[in-house]
């Protein structure tokens, strides 16, 4: 049995509808990506996920559980990283993470997340005193502390220098290790391609793409083939770039001339995403 | 049991931690005891039945420290958790919500009753105000008051949009009600419309019911009309609270 599953999820504010019929699976132990810009419906996804908002359609299982229907049990079972940090300042970490360690019938210890988080260095310090990358691991600490099956954390990295940023994707990278659902959103293409063994791309409210993203890309457009012929640029697009590229060049050495600027590419997963959440003539 | 306890604990150690908090909701009204009993605690109240200042003041500081304690400190708290997301950050775990309101709560209440026996010992030591007699009267008169404070405090947080705003809302409440209730002074030589508006603040029947219990030997169940009054006001707060109680910040 999947760990989430979501069927034609509706969800309207007064006029503006953020989700327009959306669906998709999550399977256990997977690291699963909801990718899109501002606005299309990432937080409001996975707040009906986390039991905050009541949805206006469709049907949505987490762990076997209507979140809207679900009570303290199931909360055992499910970590939250909000997009704030919100904690209390005046407490030490091990302190915080302590309080919250008490809320769950058998939690993790509060040294064995200490270390895991990477704040070992920090445990007696107040909340007040870590640095912005030091606050988020905290936050990631305490969805952990309950030692829950499945994670959510909503933007986990905004706001991060690219230094912060790689150090919570390895922390991220041990959690998978720990056998854990994790269901993470971004607007960060490279975060996704790191960290998601899958992601679902939303664009207004609508999935407009589902897949690991190498596939992602696999079903993306053709390859390009530049070169400048008389000072001209030629492009070329295929998708069958061996038969192309040997053609090319078997006509090139047949002239005896070089292919002058020659590259083949690949589009990145940015293209294509750009391509599936660019607004399309509407 | 053991998650209010453990809720409990957190809470007391949040709430001695938090120094501003600690400062003014439960210093303060020790500081004025303190002063205004040096100043003037030994005249006599001719208007208050000849009670000696000091003890007229004893008990309008213990009032002030339910208000300042139990409604403007439960309320500041509140609305700050609220607004920086970690009443919502609570709500995913499987803390259930009415654990956490009473533990945080029991919390409050401890530091009031922390601050009545200061101000009982306080009053002994240095003004020679003897302890109270009708014990368990005066422990029913706070803990309705306390109560209903709270009830109100919470209410109130339902109409406060911003932690920044929290702390300039309440103060604008509680200091004046206090003043005006007769925490300070006595209240029988105020101008006729500070006494109309004295005449509705839950304080000002707070006040008389502890005064009355406290300076004049009165029991509690003597004292139907405070004590009403008190407990309407509490459950019209507990009734905004309960109708329109918010775990998310205003925005978001």
């Amino acid at each position: 049995m999947s760990a989430i599953s979501v069927r034609d999820l509706r969800k309207s504010y007064g006029a503006l509808e953020a989700l327009r019929g959306i669906g998709f699976d999550v399977e256990r132990g997977e690291v699963f990506g909801l990718l899109g810009p501002n606005g299309a419906g990432k937080t409001t996804t996975v707040e009906i996920l986390e039991g905050y908002r009541d949805r206006d359609g469709g049907t949505v299982e987490v762990l076997g559980v209507d979140p809207a229907e679900a009570g303290g049990d199931w909360r055992e079972r499910i970590g939250v990283v909000l997009q704030s940090s919100a904690m209390y300042e005046t407490l030490t970490v091990a302190e915080m993470l302590d309080l919250f360690a008490g809320y769950y019938s058998s939690p993790r210890s509060v040294d064995e997340v200490v270390e895991l988080v990477g704040l070992s260095e920090k445990r007696d310090d107040r909340v007040r005193r870590l640095s912005g990358g030091q606050r988020r691991r905290l936050d990631l600490g305490l969805a952990l502390v309950g030692d829950p099956e499945l994670i959510f954390l909503d933007e986990p990295t905004t706001g991060f220098d690219p230094h912060a940023r790689r150090q919570a994707w390895e922390t991220l990278r041990s959690l998978r290790s720990l056998g854990k659902t994790i269901v993470l959103t971004t607007h960060y293409l490279d975060e996704a391609e790191q960290l998601a063994d899958r992601v679902a791309v939303l664009r207004k409210g609508e999935v407009v793409a589902v897949g690991p993203p190498a596939e992602l890309i696999g079903a993306a457009p053709a390859t390009e083939i530049r070169y400048r012929e008389n000072g001209r640029e030629v492009v070329l697009e295929t998708d069958t770039p061996t038969r192309v590229l040997n053609e090319l060049t078997a006509k090139a050495l047949a002239e005896n001339r070089e292919l002058e600027g020659l590259v083949v590419r690949r589009p990145s997963l940015e293209e294509v995403y750009l391509t599936l959440t660019e607004e399309r003539g509407e | 049991m053991r998650l209010f306890r453990h809720e409990l604990k957190g809470e007391i150690l949040l709430y001695v931690r938090s120094r501003e908090l600690a400062f003014f909701t439960f210093l303060l009204p020790i500081i004025f005891f303190l002063l205004l009993a040096s100043v003037y605690g030994n005249d006599r109240i001719k208007s208050e039945g000849n009670v000696r200042s000091a003890a007229f003041l004893e008990a309008g500081m213990i009032g002030y420290g339910a208000i300042s304690i139990a409604f403007a400190g439960l309320a500041i708290v509140l609305v700050i958790r609220r607004e920086s997301g970690i009443l919502k950050r609570l709500r995913a775990t499987p803390l259930p919500a009415h654990v956490y309101v009473s533990a945080l709560l029991c919390a409050f209440l401890a530091a009031f009753a922390v601050e009545v026996v200061c101000l009982l010992l306080l009053g002994r030591a240095f003004f020679s105000v003897p302890l109270p007699n009708h014990v368990i009267s005066l422990l029913l008169a706070l803990l309705l008051g306390a109560v209903a404070f709270s009830g109100l405090g919470i209410g109130l947080t339902a109409l406060i949009k911003s932690a920044e705003g929290a702390s300039a809302v309440v103060n604008a409440i509680y200091l004046p009600a206090a003043f005006i209730a007769g925490a300070f002074f006595s209240p029988h030589s105020y101008p006729a419309f500070l006494r109309a508006i004295a005449d509705v603040l839950p304080l000002t029947y707070f006040l008389r019911l502890v005064r009355n219990v406290m300076l004049h030997g009165h029991d509690i169940w003597t004292q139907g009309t405070n004590v009403a009054v008190l407990a309407a006001w509490g459950a019209l707060g507990v009734f905004i609270a309960l109708r329109s109680f918010r775990w998310e910040p205003t925005d978001g």
